[in-house]
């Protein structure tokens, strides 16, 4: 398995990054840790005659927590997230959803910007992202914009991103209430069969809001709105789990591939689902 | 002198030989990543060679177009078979007795089979050249599944279909249609049918071992070096048998034998796979010949999982009868064998489905009838035994499912149905119903230990409770008890009926003794993770009282190593083990010569003593092993020659049985399909054990194969004969993670025509594992009604299975 | 063919620089260019652990990184972890528990389990299992290659507690 040729960029700033964008246009690809694009490039699926490395452009790294938001830089690793106390306490949900992403050699290279960035169903990111409300930083040629995680997903490796600008950022506002990312998978570095994300909000035994996705159920993920309205102004009980499953279950589209059909895709989405809302109502 | 005070006890220690627990010889380097694996040979002026494989399944070549890629800078040449169809090697034969195309002969059969190779400067040009080539297909429709090809119109070998459209004969006997390749029967078909049409009981079921790989974490390779001044070939490779890779090498391409060196270095894991002869060895070699330079080829990950050698994919069919008391009467097995386009099984010659016949297991089954029916497909070739001696996994696997079935048919606890049939201890050597003679066996006694073991009455107790807390809806969790006894047959084999493209399946081991007391031997087998330096070195300290510190064993070229067939089968210990002891033997008979020379006593005055030979009833007269050796090379003996060195080509006189009891206890949740295995307990009886240290790693690495097959592990088709599992992403190698935790324990039951009473244990884990957690699986849903479902047991078919049984509410 | 970058690497303390193609994976420059073969290549998708190496005090599987991206890197390889004289104490354990057979994963094995026992020098058997899960063994179902880990572990801290 090896790569075709190719140019090699290793800009400074945001700056030299986008000068390549525009110079080569669709032949110029954004890498972060590369383990979602070099498998691609070796297995010779992803033809990138330009490809622009973002390790050494400054700015893209660091985690913040102030004033009620979490930023993570687009270079932030999944190691980075499982190490830092200051996530740990903020979104404890981070650390528990990369946990499960991969393995520990690939979550040190993984990072949040190109989990999120590349339109993988597969990754995990991009439904946490949902769940937790997440804004998208892209620069461009034009500047600076935002995009919700939750307007970001189009179709499987499609997104709002234009091919000239960079996901340089996430941030969320830090999450309250209880949280649950749970995750089937057959093994260590596979992608999930169903997994789902869940923040729930607990006052005086009521839930007071709830925020739901799942991922690789559909060909991007899956924010329900109908799962979480479902959850809100109950007791969590078994019939409003029920609910909200069965509303999830009208949002989600698997498709049959080696983890099983679409059948059992969906029965595994709803008992997945199940344990994430009692996992994060316990936590609540 | 130091010797007189040290004890009796203190010299065997100090030999390291059979019994301890002795570090292995090879970690040293391997450790330090100082291994020589295939891969890290580099020559001058090497190049490298990639594949143009076909993406269809089942196609017709139209046209090659290697312009391109030859006008790329660094290409050196593109073969195809209009190559090498003047040297006669655009086929090859197969170990099966079959032909295979070495590259695609007009059109392909599998997806990824070979269609041009690329000589190129390094492998980043190879890589480049391969995506230049142009192939011209016309696709042709695909069979994937066996019962369909044998009912197909198309005919997928045409160059096995005489002019005038009738079928000639197979290497092994009439073929049946245009797509089957042998029919294969052991046995008495009519009075085992008498015996299943008037049996009180009859149990019947299809169990599928589905299609999977030996996957060693190296994958296959070679470097041909065709040394044009000398006229010599040098040929390193991953080769589970060197020397018969030399053989088919001199035969293929008209090379003197003496003129070809074959070597075998470090070998990166091989549970099967590195026993075949396969088109990127025999294109290396032409490549090198044409361009007289080095050619090195090693496959990638994908290439590996698609093309060389799968395992397994056989459909059987049974039949078993008992009483209604449960003695068995009676057994039946047809196996509808998918061998992929061309078959290249690596069984002995006249075994088209291995040693399949010892379907019959651990049972004393009085009547039994075996046919199998080999079938041509649209899939790769292979066949080989993963981690088995041939199909014996197969094999065991069917008969540990058949007797499940029969207890759910009979009403009646599997290990009690197990226990009751038996063979006793006093029935060995016993002489089955297809033929073998099974050498040693205490069955019952492995079978109680290990249910007390486990405490196998409150295990079941358990999961009564579990399965009325399941009704009752306070657990979605079952539990199944998987149990297995096996037997396996290994060690092949005597050479009256084994044996591989001609050559008898003995093996051999040749020692040199030096003046100083340390040894060298040499073997016709070679380690690929086994520990042969190890253990075939203690082996011997113990025979010719030298220090197993003292033994450099060597393997592995052709060149030093006496003739032997290799490594695969579990036949390294019970063959060229064997040959290791007598040859060890033969120096102690010289060496007696010169002790008694030595100490001026006749022959017969002087016995073996650990480490050296005393004079009978005068223990304080002595010579020691490291005198003798001295005086075997300084001193004129009347009447014996110089030297201290031996040989030994073993044919051994029957198989091996070695045998086990496992028992697996895991939780399997209804609605995800998750399976957590809460305990595993595996006895083995490998007869003598030499190193328990190595037994013990070898049966914790066999059960994971066998969990690894058993519950995902499958090389999956699509209708398209698309390979759906070709990276490790979907082809299941399980990480640490979901590996538990290994109870071992052992009895032990020499077998008596092994000169050390050892039979081999390698395979043991895998073959008795696969059906050990298979009918974990099967037995959560017993109480639901469920008779059997076919491996692998992953989420979603458990989930299915659970679903069928309306678990789901 | 793309243009030639021209590289710098430090790998087991050594300085080396090189003309390579971008597209060159670092498995590749460490075995074929600098001819440090103990890193091996098993799957090429990042699954088996195999070629780990440490890069940037990371562990990293070295078959999915492009040499370009390693320009500049401080690498460490299973030769850089201990010399015939001085052997790390997982390359000891190993050998003492029987955490090796065929010994193609060791290297990326005992690579990977340095960085794991620097991160946290005190982990339960869980936590080897979970840490070592981007290295795959084909041989011995890896009972004794956690033990291994654990006593290399153990034998770290004795040596420590007998330092401080």
């Amino acid at each position: 398995m090896i790569p075709a040729a190719f140019e090699y960029h290793r800009p400074k700033d945001m700056a030299g990054v986008l000068a390549v964008l525009t110079q080569y246009g669709d032949d110029a690809r954004v890498m972060a840790g590369g383990h979602s694009l070099i498998p691609m490039m070796k297995l010779r699926m992803a033809d990138v005659p330009h490809l622009i490395d973002l390790q050494s452009v400054e700015g893209l790294g660091g985690i913040s927590v102030a004033d009620g938001v979490v930023r993570l830089g687009a270079m932030v690793t999944q190691h980075d997230i499982i190490d830092s106390a200051e996530l740990a306490s903020a979104a404890p949900i981070l650390r528990e959803t990369s946990l499960q992403i991969a393995d520990p050699q690939v979550r040190y290279m993984g990072t949040i910007g190109g989990n999120v960035a590349n339109g993988d169903p597969g990754n995990d990111m991009p439904g946490l992202m949902q769940c937790l409300d997440a804004t998208f930083h892209l620069v461009g040629p034009d500047g600076e914009r935002t995009v919700a995680a939750r307007d970001f997903y189009e179709s499987a490796y499609m997104t709002a991103r234009e091919d000239d600008e960079v996901l340089t950022a996430v941030s969320f506002a830090v999450p309250q209430g209880g949280y649950g990312y749970v995750k089937q998978k057959r093994k260590i570095g596979d992608y999930a069969t169903a997994a789902a994300a869940v923040q729930l909000v607990k006052e005086n035994g009521v839930c007071t809001a709830a925020s739901i996705a799942m991922t690789n159920l559909s060909d991007t993920p899956v924010h329900s709105v109908a799962a979480g309205d479902a959850l809100v102004g109950t007791s969590v009980d078994d019939a409003a789990i029920k609910a909200a499953v069965q509303a999830m279950l009208g949002d989600i589209d698997p498709a049959q591939d080696n983890r099983g059909p679409v059948e059992f895709k969906r029965h595994a989405a709803s008992v997945i689902l199940r344990r994430t809302i009692e996992r994060a109502w316990s936590r609540a | 002198m130091k010797d007189e005070v040290t004890t009796r006890e203190s010299r065997v220690d100090a030999l390291g030989g059979m019994g301890c627990k002795r570090k292995r010889v090879e970690d040293a380097r391997f450790t330090q990543g100082k291994g020589n694996y295939v891969d890290d040979i580099k020559l001058k002026g090497m190049l490298f060679g990639d594949f143009v494989r076909s993406p269809y399944a089942h196609a017709r070549i139209k046209s090659i177009d290697t312009s391109a890629a030859l006008a790329l800078d660094g290409v050196i040449a593109v073969l195809t078979a209009e190559d090498l169809r003047p040297l006669g090697l655009h086929w090859m034969p197969t170990l099966a007795g079959d032909k295979q195309m070495v590259l695609a002969d007009g059109k392909v059969l599998f997806q990824g089979q070979e269609v041009a190779y690329v000589v190129a400067k390094d492998r980043y040009i190879a890589a480049d050249a391969v995506e230049l080539v142009e192939v011209d297909y016309e696709e042709l429709p695909v069979i994937v599944d066996p019962f369909e090809a044998l009912k197909s119109d198309v005919v997928l070998r045409e160059d096995l279909v005489a002019e005038d459209g009738s079928l000639p004969d197979g290497a092994h006997g009439p073929r049946k249609h245009h797509n089957h390749i042998f029919t294969w029967e052991v046995g008495e078909k009519e009075a085992t049918t008498q015996v299943l049409d008037s049996a009180e009981v009859v149990a019947e079921e299809t169990v599928y071992y589905h299609r999977t790989h030996p996957c060693p974490l190296e994958t296959c390779g070679c470097v041909a070096s065709m040394d044009k001044v000398n006229g010599k070939l040098t040929l390193w490779g991953t080769f589970q048998a060197p020397h018969a890779i030399r053989t088919v090498v001199s035969l293929i391409s008209g090379i003197e034998e003496h003129n070809i060196r074959v070597i075998s270095p470090d070998i990166g894991g091989g549970f099967g796979n590195k026993v075949g002869a396969y088109p990127g060895y025999v294109c290396s070699v032409v490549a090198s010949i044409v361009t007289g330079v080095p050619v090195k080829w090693i496959e990638d990950r994908m290439e590996n999982l698609m093309t060389t050698a799968f395992a397994r994919d056989y459909w059987m069919t049974g039949k078993i009868s008992a009483t209604k008391e449960g003695k068995i009467t009676g057994l039946q097995c047809h196996v509808t064998a998918d061998h992929g386009g061309f078959d290249a099984c690596a069984d002995p010659t006249k075994f088209p489905a291995g040693f399949m016949n010892i379907c019959t297991g651990s049972y004393d089954i009085p009547t039994a009838y075996l046919a199998v029916d080999g079938v041509y497909t649209n899939k790769a070739p292979g066949g080989v035994s993963y981690r088995c001696s041939f199909r014996v996994t197969e094999a065991v696997y069917f008969i540990e499912r058949m007797i499940e079935v029969l207890a759910i048919e009979l009403n009646m606890d599997a290990a009690e149905l197990r226990r009751i049939n038996f063979i006793r201890k006093d029935q060995f050597p016993y002489k089955a119903a297809l033929g073998w003679e099974y050498d040693s066996g205490d069955y019952h006694t492995a079978w109680d230990k290990a249910m007390k073991a486990v405490d196998y009455d409150g295990l079941r107790a358990e999961q009564a409770q579990r399965v009325e807390d399941f009704k009752a809806g306070k657990t979605r969790k079952l539990m199944g008890i998987g149990l297995t006894h096996f037997t396996e047959i290994v060690g092949a084999g005597p050479v009256k009926n084994c044996d591989i493209l001609g050559l008898g399946m003995f093996d051999s081991c040749e020692i040199r003794i030096h003046p100083t007391g340390s040894a060298i031997a040499r073997l016709g087998t070679i380690s690929q993770g086994q520990g042969h330096a190890t253990t075939f070195a203690q082996i011997l300290a113990t025979e010719i009282g030298l220090p197993a510190d003292s033994i450099t064993i060597e393997e592995g070229d052709t060149d030093t190593a006496p003739y032997g067939l290799g490594t695969y089968g579990s036949r390294s210990t019970p063959v060229a083990g064997a040959a290791t002891a007598l040859a060890g033997r033969k120096i102690r008979a010289k060496a007696q010569m010169i002790a008694a020379y030595l100490l001026e006593v006749h022959d017969d005055d002087v016995e073996f003593d650990v480490d050296r030979f005393v004079v009978k009833g005068a223990p304080e007269k002595f010579k020691t092993m490291k005198e003798i050796a001295f005086a075997a090379y300084n001193q004129a003996i009347p009447g014996i020659e110089p030297g201290l060195e031996a040989v030994s080509y073993y044919d051994p006189p029957n198989m091996t049985y070695p045998f086990g009891a496992y028992v697996c206890v895991m939780d399997i949740d209804v609605d995800t399909g998750e399976v957590d295995i809460r305990r595993f307990y595996a006895l083995d009886d490998c007869g003598t054990r030499i190193n328990p240290m190595i037994i013990e790693g070898q049966v914790h690495g066999g059960l994971t194969e066998a969990l690894a097959v058993a519950l995902g592990q499958e090389i999956a088709y699509d209708e398209m004969g698309n390979v759906k599992t070709g990276t490790l992403m979907d082809f299941f190698l399980p990480t640490a993670w979901e590996v538990p935790n290994y109870e071992t324990d052992h009895t032990v039951t020499p077998s008596p025509h092994h000169p050390i009473g050892a039979k081999g244990v390698g395979e043991s884990p895998h073959v008795g594992g696969v059906p050990c957690f298979s009918n974990a699986v099967n037995d959560a849903f017993r109480a639901f009604g469920l008779r059997h479902t076919h491996m692998p047991h992953d989420h979603w078919r458990i989930w299915k299975t659970a679903n069928e049984l309306g678990l789901h509410g | 063919m793309s243009k030639k970058m021209h590289i710098t690497l430090k790998v087991n303390g050594e300085e080396q620089e090189f003309l390579a193609e971008p597209r060159e994976l670092l498995i590749h420059t460490l075995r074929e260019r600098l001819g440090i073969t103990g890193p091996h290549i098993g799957c090429e998708t990042s699954h088996c652990g195999a070629c780990t190496v440490t890069l940037n005090g990371k562990s990293v599987k070295s078959c999915t990184v492009f040499v370009a991206q390693a320009d500049g890197a401080d690498i460490t390889t299973i030769e850089g972890l201990g010399s015939p004289d001085n052997l790390h104490v997982l390359q000891t354990a190993f050998k003492e528990h029987h955490g090796l057979q065929c010994g193609f994963c060791t290297p990326g094995m005992i690579t990977r389990a340095s960085k794991l026992l620097e991160e946290n020098p005190n982990p339960t058997e869980e936590e080897v299992r979970f840490g070592m899960a981007g290295n795959i063994c084909r041989c011995t179902g890896y009972q004794n290659i956690v033990k291994s880990i654990l006593a290399a572990a153990a034998e770290m801290n004795a040596v420590k507690e007998a330092a401080e």
